[in-house]
């Protein structure tokens, strides 16, 4: 069998176990799942970026990916002009202390010498933060006074949500930049960890600084690229439209807008995956694959590794930004609290691992089958504890825990299955070429 | 007057709490130190396997607790600990047997082995939520405290108390037996010195005779200890669950990364120098200040100089600033 029949299959096969999930499930379900799998597709090949192309181990994917989120609050909410008026341009001036204390800290670092060096850093970065938080504090008070109820915070900028995912791409590569410049002469599990926790700070940023993004209150009801399902069903010509299909209009609606999200978001993987195939395919992502491959043979041919390492890590990180900013902006809302790194970091790194590392195409289909097996492993593992456990009478002890047990099987088959894929198909369903 | 409530406001809140904390993760550090020192990869399924270690010593707590088995003032955990170690250390040698044996033999990569403890993880996690479910558990029994706030007032006629929880001095007695168990086992026998041969340079300890498999089989067993201890402790002194315990990664990474990896007294520094930082920097200093600061100089806010959701930030914040200016740790560390 050529590769490409293979490869082909193996994309007829996420593609059957979507339909089948429809005709048994309901085309909702199928279309929920479709939609999250392109958005870890996406997730995956931003990971694939940085681990597959430059071997870059960058376990903050959550970090980023809430950075995103972030965006898409920021961009799309109403803006609150109370909050503003009570302490906004307090906490700008805030923040901008913030920053140029840090610049200071850097450059008396890069001019100083010895003893001098150590006290000047140590006093800049003391004082700035005691400066910084008397700037910051009253501001921050004010504002998440303004009616906390439904606000407390400054709000967005009022424009389009579509906006936020090139926008949630920005913040995400602004972020990884500052991080790649610290943190990226780090060997490779001394990077690992740091990216650990980097993502952890930035949801502990956005769990706790309630003026940026009201915190563990969360945003709801945020816009909509596509149509509301209440409206289309109040819409006679949609009604209509529907009806000779053979469809209630209730359905056909919530149909119409997950459709609406897969088209969106089909067209981003799309755009996506043709620029990262572009850049595989170029001196570009060849210069990459070397410095992986041999960092010390790459340096010794005039190669910045460095340069390069921070490039791609910024893109990579962008890229999860993106689908960040998408995923929020399927939710509707944003809740920090629900940002766990073994969702966010470790799962992805499963689809990355099983479609295969350094393969663009990998990544892809690892996100939509992953994705799939973690929503259906579920109800899959209490049919199967229901068929094991029919021999035994209702209501005894066994038969209830191994009912209840099924509800973790999700983490366990994750494991096994990356597990079985790193033993056995160390590069994933489809190889790097 | 003033001065001594002080001390002792700063004694119970900071000092006190971080002692314990400090040593839970002085020990998990140390569990993580010594593999990477010995196998040359940060594991990170090692919060998991102190949740194991943790599930397993709570099911035979209730067991024992169930037969009417109790260990008088202290908490009947220590009594179900050498069964949790005796479990964790099985998983362990399983898990060596069935996943890491594999790519040792193949001589992978270390960064391989970090992906393929990220696959361990997982399934420990499942396994853990398998055996004992998502909820919430407290299984310290005995006696609460050793001395309560109130006694200590009564006794010293100060204003401020000061409470020490049985489990916080349990943690820090059970710590330095564990730590000084450890230094005389790889200072003092054959086998300790043989694994710190290997660790400091396996070609010539190969060469000089040393069965490889053996010191790998006695690393996992030491660490199981550790791991099963840790979170033993960690749970008696907060509370057992699988979430936290997968969130404890973090510091104990930092903690000893900060020390060193693969340096074994760094892992104990590093523990306690996160733990401390941790807690000075999120606690509110207004009660300290108050009695150590003239009337008309007492702060108005509560002086904390980060809330205490930032806890993992700051550890985090530490191992930064310690890599950046001494890329081993504190004490020198190992490097792949």
């Amino acid at each position: 069998m050529s590769t490409q029949v293979r490869d082909t299959a193996l994309f007829g096969l996420v593609a059957i176990l979507l339909i089948g999930t429809g005709m048994i499930q309901g085309w909702n379900s199928a279309l929920l799942i479709l939609n999250m799998g392109l958005i870890s597709a996406i997730m995956a090949l931003g990971v694939n970026l940085q681990w597959g192309f430059a071997g870059l181990f960058n376990i903050g994917v959550m970090g980023f990916v809430a950075l995103g989120g972030l965006a898409a609050v920021l961009v799309s909410t109403e803006p609150v002009p109370e909050a503003w008026q009570a302490g906004g341009l307090r906490i700008i001036a805030g923040l901008v202390l913030g920053a140029l204390t840090v610049v200071a800290a850097v450059q008396a670092q890069k001019r100083l010498e010895g003893r001098t060096k150590t006290i000047a850093t140590l006093v800049i970065l003391v004082g700035g933060f005691f400066l910084y938080r008397a700037v910051f504090d009253p501001g921050k008070v004010a504002v998440e006074a303004v009616n906390p109820a439904v606000s407390g915070n400054l709000g967005g900028l009022n424009l389009p949500i579509l906006l936020s995912w090139p926008v949630g791409g920005l913040l995400a590569a602004g972020a990884a930049w500052v991080i790649g410049k610290t943190a990226l002469g780090l060997r490779s599990d001394y990077l690992a960890i740091a990216t650990l926790g980097i993502a952890e700070i930035i949801i502990a940023v956005l769990k706790n600084e309630d003026w940026l993004a009201r915190g563990v209150k969360n945003v709801i009801g945020l816009d909509r690229p596509v149509p509301y399902e209440i409206d289309l069903q109040q819409d006679p010509g949609f009604v209509e439209r529907a009806a000779s299909l053979g469809l209630d209009p209730v359905t056909a609606s919530t149909l119409y807008t997950k459709v609406g999200y897969a088209i969106l978001f089909t067209i981003v993987l799309l755009i996506i995956l043709w620029l990262a195939q572009k850049a595989l395919n170029s001196p570009w992502g060849r210069m990459m694959r070397a410095i992986r491959d041999n960092e010390t043979a790459a340096e010794a041919m005039g190669k910045d590794v460095k340069g390069r390492h921070l490039q791609i890590f910024i893109l990579g990180s962008a890229v999860c930004g993106v689908a960040g900013a998408m995923m929020t902006t399927l939710d509707g809302q944003l809740t920090p609290g629900t940002y766990q790194p073994l969702r966010f970091t470790f799962l992805v790194w499963v689809m990355v691992i099983v479609g295969g590392s350094g393969n663009n195409f990998g990544a892809v289909l690892g996100g939509m089958l992953i994705w799939w097996l973690w929503v259906q492993v579920e109800p899959l593992g209490l049919g199967l504890m229901n068929i094991l456990s029919s021999g035994l009478e209702d209501g005894s002890a066994l038969k209830e825990r191994m009912i209840e047990s099924a509800a973790h099987m999700r983490l366990l088959t994750m494991g096994v299955v990356l597990l079985l894929v790193l033993r056995f198909s160390p590069r994933g369903l489809i190889p790097e070429r | 007057m003033d001065f001594l409530n002080a001390i002792v406001a700063f004694a119970n809140f900071v000092f006190v709490p971080g002692l314990a904390y400090g040593a839970q993760l002085a020990i998990g550090a140390l569990g993580v130190t010594m593999i990477y020192g010995i196998l040359r990869f940060s594991n990170f399924a090692h919060g998991d396997t102190m949740a194991f270690g943790t599930a397993i010593t709570i099911l035979f707590t209730t067991a024992f607790v169930g037969m009417g088995i109790t260990f008088g003032p202290l908490p009947t955990a220590l009594l179900a600990l050498p069964f949790g170690i005796g479990a964790t250390i099985l998983l362990l040698l399983g898990t060596d047997w069935g996943v890491y044996k594999f790519y040792r033999e193949q001589k992978a990569s270390p960064v391989i082995l970090v992906i393929v403890s990220m696959g361990v993880m997982f399934v420990m996690n499942g396994v853990v939520r398998f055996i004992i479910g998502v909820r919430d558990i407290r299984f310290a029994d005995g006696e609460r405290f050793i001395i309560t706030a109130r006694e200590f007032k009564e006794m010293t006629g100060l204003n401020e108390g000061l409470a020490i929880k049985t489990t916080q001095a349990i943690t820090v007695v059970v710590a330095l037996i564990a730590m000084a168990l450890l230094f005389w086992f790889l200072n003092k026998t054959r086998t300790g010195k043989s694994m710190r041969a290997f660790s400091d340079n396996e070609d010539l300890a190969l060469l000089s005779g040393i069965n490889p498999d053996w010191v790998v089989k006695v690393t996992w067993m030491i660490v199981a200890a550790l791991a099963t201890t840790a979170g033993v402790l960690y749970g008696l002194d907060k509370s057992f669950k699988a979430f936290t315990y997968f969130q404890l990664l973090l510091p104990i990474f930092a903690a000893a990364i900060v020390g060193g990896l693969g340096n074994p007294l760094g892992a104990i520094a590093g523990g306690f120098v996160i733990a401390f930082s941790e807690v000075t920097i999120t606690y509110a200093w207004k009660k300290v200040l108050t009695y150590l600061m003239p009337e008309s100089l007492e702060p108005d806010g509560l002086v904390q100089l980060l809330s205490t959701d930032y806890k993992f930030a700051v550890s985090f914040a530490i191992l930064i600033i310690v890599l950046l200016f001494r890329p081993t740790g504190l004490f020198k560390g190992q490097s792949v």
